[in-house]
């Protein structure tokens, strides 16, 4: 391959600044012709720099006119962050750049500005680009459009956010022939996919590696105290924690929940009596918050920054030299990923400790640090391109002017998450944007679409090209509250409203590390006083929870078939062999299923291996059978290996209850009545541009009536059960928080084989089930019932009749 | 007169109470029943509602809501078998809707007119009478009250507009509310939605201990209190 030598204003600059310049920036600025190409860098190998060079060079001659190359990340801050970044070269070479981010804070005036005239170099978000090829002037302003860098890829990739910018990059591509798509990615499993999704299908991707570095010092962090037998708060590891912040410079102590985040924090802040400055960081805190300690870390102020995932993405994490994860990492990948931000320093292995917190995440623990060493990352494949997120496409095509089904259609099929998208599912996706896509009513009259005598579409009324822009995106609403104290408008975080939902004024809960009290509801907005207490009285508030990768939980059920366990501790090793004796240990290929008396209930016990979410479902499909066969249940419990059911009647033959067809029957009608499933119908419909998330003028109180979606889901499956919206709905149950995907998987693989064990006890593998929060009560009719409950004690109160 | 059969005594889950003198039962569809004069009185059916959305802002909503509204109110009428049936205003969403009912809901409609008496109560969204049989009135006294689309100051009234809706635990749901002098309709069609009972619009036309009387699978009657209600769980499981 020819070798493209720097440009000697280039040369200088990184002989001034004693850089040389990586193989891999090399290597992109080589290949700079090729139609897609995707980096895989680890943090602070210059990835950034890498996939600007190659624009920097073109427009370093100050010859091009108009919009040279697009930026897209998945943050808004990282777009601001990035634009900072890139003054520092282009302003020491003195290059004729115009540099710019566009995103939701930026401007009407400068937005304006930017489509009337446009930088060289855009700096955007995948839905602040798909709103710039809406308007009527799209094809002006991308006609000269060079190179495009989406970065953080893998990240985009795993939600329909990475499906909206590729549909959006199909559009661009056909106003901008040369085109050309740079992807810059941490270390993922399946590289061809990511940049499959990347390069306009058919086109080939390239992949250059960057040296991923030394492997990281990863360990699981001992302590003198047991691991507790469930619950996620790892308190036991305090002190050795402590220990730890104090031996390092600056250490992140990553969660999986805010809600885990914020009662380390208090705790950890409890037992700091040496007063180190510790700083706490979760996606639900107020962004000046947030920014706060960002800036603190940045400074190198603090000593140890308790966090989650809100944290992975973007920001520049500064001289970060221990990562401590609390809790099993559920995810080999994002372990990895967050690993390897930490330590700047290129060459230097990343230091990181594993802090289980309970005892069986002993076990999930060792799993993954021996998927770590041995580069076993994990993921699932991703499903075909969703149709939500087309029909959104479909209507923000339409803004822009008339189209051509044909020739979009030809376009979409480029995506390559689209490319085995048959002519007959996109043409169902129009007819959903032109008529509904009723079957037994259709809209004559008041259609979104028409088509034109040439055959074209457009908007029927071209007003209604504000609304559906206003409502473009992928990312669902999070049914949160902000909470702030009483009196003082600046917003302290935000609480989930299922957890407002069991607060009552007097109680007190753990927001951004403080004790606060609840005192009133008001306008959507939780209104708290601060506290002295050292404990809350109510210890946690929900957040989600993943569930352990498939890989994972694979990796955990061939550690189970050892004969002894000299990687685990004794404690853990001890209560293995302890399962084995008394009952035995889950295999991969069969369902253990434990009956046992507890306490007069009648309990039974799953190992499904399929992950929390998966594992939860089952529980609900069991209990509604046995409901059925009247075995008179009365309540379940998952987590990531395995769903508890007790009952009033024992279960003597538990095979019928794990029949695939039952199962499969089952979810079927469970779906139909599920609040997962309106909620999962909630964001599809949102997405395809039947519920609108924001109006014009949208009036915040008042006479304005609105109504529940979940009619619209009620309706649709009595009236319409083939309608396109639910056959998404159903399509997304197969994953997410439903997750009968994996409930299939189970099946699969263990193939109609159940071990039934008849004991006199709990066992000691299902011993952390009766631990675990989260228990759900069966009642068929229980919202009734509750309902008439709550109004006899209101009632009661009141002293009326 | 008609048979003073109480709702209760046909087992419906409905709610009794006396409203100025007049027996009154709230049915858990949303449906008013007033046992001494065999009359039903539903509100703000709304119907061709996703007609109308389609029509101004493109989105198109399942358009079963006129089908949904009317298979509703034909259970309550097989029930009940009101002799005067009142619709108390906004029975469609506005007049363009009334005139391009579809043929099958034209039918469905006459269906349920068939031997009783149907009164359409003019609406704010339907000021003007429409051609589908029955007598188009502003307002009508029956016993005691006086039944009309929009509250008034004056005493012993039934009115809907507001369409409330109240929550004690779980979703909240659409709800009479009712005190010494005046009842408040929930909406019944299927597609309207309500404002909440906390709104001062509401509270400022009710007296002191109003009562809730929730829909649903039962009639639940609760007292309105003073603070808003909570916010609920979404979900089951989380």
């Amino acid at each position: 391959m020819r070798m493209t030598a720097l440009p000697p204003q280039f040369k200088n600059w990184f002989a001034q600044r004693g850089w040389a310049i990586h193989p891999h920036q090399q290597a992109m600025l080589d290949q700079s012709d090729a139609p897609a190409l995707m980096l895989i860098a680890p943090t602070g190998g210059g990835k950034t720099l890498a996939g600007f060079l190659p624009s920097l060079i073109e427009l370093s001659e100050g010859a091009h006119d108009g919009l040279h190359t697009l930026y897209v990340s998945p943050l808004k801050a990282l777009a601001a962050d990035i634009k900072r970044n890139l003054r520092t070269p282009v302003d020491e070479m003195g290059l004729p750049i115009r540099i710019e981010d566009r995103t939701g804070d930026t401007s009407y005036t400068q937005k304006r500005r930017q489509r009337a005239d446009p930088p060289h170099i855009l700096l955007t978000t995948p839905e602040s680009l798909a709103l710039l090829t809406s308007y009527e002037d799209a094809p002006r302003i991308f006609k000269g459009l060079e190179r495009i860098i989406v970065d953080e890829i893998h990240a985009l990739s795993e939600s329909k956010r990475g499906d909206q910018l590729m549909l959006a990059l199909s559009r661009i591509q056909n106003l901008a022939p040369n085109l050309r798509r740079v992807g810059l990615s941490a270390t993922v499993e399946d590289p061809e996919a990511i940049a499959n999704e990347l390069a306009r299908h058919p086109d080939p991707c390239a992949i250059i590696n960057a040296d991923p570095g030394p492997d990281p010092d990863i360990a699981m962090l001992l302590t003198k105290e047991k691991p507790p037998w469930a619950g996620g708060g790892a308190k036991y590891a305090i002190p050795a924690v402590l220990d730890e912040v104090k031996k390092h410079k600056t250490t992140l102590i990553f969660h999986n929940t805010r809600a885990q985040a914020e009662i380390f924090f208090h705790n950890l802040w409890l037992a700091n009596t040496d007063d180190l400055p510790i700083g706490i960081h979760h996606g639900s805190l107020a962004r000046e918050q947030r920014e706060r300690v960002e800036a603190a870390m940045v400074a190198g102020d603090l000593r140890a920054i308790v966090c989650t995932g809100s944290l992975d993405l973007g920001i520049d994490w500064g001289d970060v030299d221990l990562v401590i994860q609390v809790g099993a990492p559920k995810n080999v990948k994002r372990l990895v990923q967050r690993i390897g931000r930490a330590n700047h320093h290129y060459n230097a292995p990343s230091k990181a400790l594993l802090v289980p917190a309970n005892r069986f995440e002993v076990v999930e623990c060792v799993a993954a640090l021996e998927a770590v060493k041995a580069h076993d990352l994990d993921g699932d494949p991703k499903g075909p391109g969703p149709r939500d997120v087309l029909c959104q496409h479909i209507l923000i095509t339409a803004c822009a002017g008339p189209f051509d089904a044909d020739q979009l259609y030809a376009e979409v099929t480029t995506v390559g998450s689209y490319r085995t998208l048959d002519r007959a599912a996109f043409d169902d996706c129009l007819d959903f944007c032109a008529t509904g896509g009723y079957a037994l009513r259709a809209y004559d009259k008041w259609k979104r679409l028409l088509q034109n005598a040439d055959g074209t579409w457009q908007l029927r009324d071209p007003r209604a090209a504000q609304r559906i822009r206003m409502n473009i995106g992928t990312i669902q609403d999070t049914d949160t509250l902000k909470v702030r104290m009483k009196g003082n408008f600046k917003p302290l975080g935000e609480v989930e409203e299922a957890f407002a939902a069991t607060l009552t004024p007097g109680d007190t809960f753990l927001i951004g590390g403080q004790v606060v009290r609840y005192e009133a509801l008001k306008e959507m907005t939780v209104e708290v006083t601060r506290r002295g207490d050292k404990t809350p009285k109510i210890a946690t508030f929900m957040g989600t929870k993943f569930a352990n990768s498939t890989q994972l939980s694979q990796r955990i059920l061939r550690m189970f078939r050892q004969e002894d366990w000299p990687n685990l501790p004794a404690h853990t090793a001890e209560w293995l062999a302890l399962q084995r004796h008394v009952s035995k240990l889950p295999e991969a290929d069969r369902i253990l299923v434990e009956t046992f008396p507890h306490e007069g209930r009648h309990h039974i016990c799953a190992y499904g291996f399929a992950g929390r979410n998966a594992m939860q479902t089952l529980g609900m499909l069991l209990t509604q059978r046995m409901e059925e066969l009247d075995l008179d249940p009365l309540g379940f419990v998952a987590n990531d290996y395995a769903t508890l059911v007790w009952g009033l009647v024992p279960v003597n033959d538990p095979a019928p209850l794990f029949t695939a067809s039952h199962l499969r029957a089952d979810f079927e009608t469970w779906l139909s009545g599920n609040a997962v499933m309106k909620k999962t119908f909630r964001g599809a419909a949102t997405i395809a541009g039947l519920i609108e998330r924001n109006l014009p003028q949208s009036r915040k109180t008042g006479r304005q009536a609105t109504f529940s979606s979940d009619i619209l889901y009620d309706t649709l499956i009595k009236y319409d059960p083939d309608h396109l919206m639910l056959q998404i709905t159903r399509e997304e149950a197969m994953r997410g928080l439903v997750d009968f995907g994996r409930i299939e998987e189970m099946l699969t693989r263990t193939a109609g084989k159940i071990d039934h064990l008849q004991l006199d006890r709990v066992t000691p593998l299902s011993l952390p089930m009766f631990l675990e929060q989260g228990r759900i009560a069966v009642a068929g009719a229980a919202q009734d019932r509750m309902l008439e409950e709550a109004a006899e004690r209101l009632i009661a109160q009141v002293g009326v009749e | 007169m008609h048979a003073p059969q109480s709702v209760k005594e046909q087992n419906m889950n409905g709610h009794d109470f006396i409203l100025c003198g007049t027996r009154c039962t709230a049915l858990p569809t949303g449906a008013l029943y007033l046992p001494d004069h065999g009359a039903l009185c539903v509100s703000d059916l709304h119907l061709g509602k996703s007609d109308r959305i389609a029509r101004r802002s493109g989105v198109m909503l399942p358009p079963y809501e006129v089908q949904v509204t009317l298979e509703k109110l034909q259970t309550d009428i097989d029930r009940i078998d009101p002799q005067t049936l009142i619709c108390l205003g906004d029975s469609f969403d506005d007049l363009d809707a009334a005139d391009s009912l579809q043929e099958d809901m034209r039918l469905l409609l006459t269906g349920l007119q068939a031997g009783r008496k149907w009164i359409w109560i003019e609406g704010n969204h339907d000021p003007g009478p429409v051609d589908l049989g029955g007598t188009h009135l502003a307002q009508i006294k029956i016993g005691t009250l006086t039944l009309r689309h929009i509250a008034t100051p004056e005493k012993a009234e039934i009115s809907g507009h507001y369409h409330p809706k109240h929550r004690v635990t779980g979703r909240s749901r659409p709800a009479f509310v009712y005190d010494q002098d005046r009842l408040i309709m929930p909406a019944y069609g299927a597609y309207t939605g309500g404002l909440a009972s906390h709104s001062p619009a509401l509270r400022s036309l009710l007296g002191p201990k109003p009562i809730a009387v929730l829909t649903g699978k039962r009639a639940i009657a609760v007292p309105l209190t003073e603070t808003p209600p909570q916010a609920h769980p979404r979900g089951m499981f989380y």
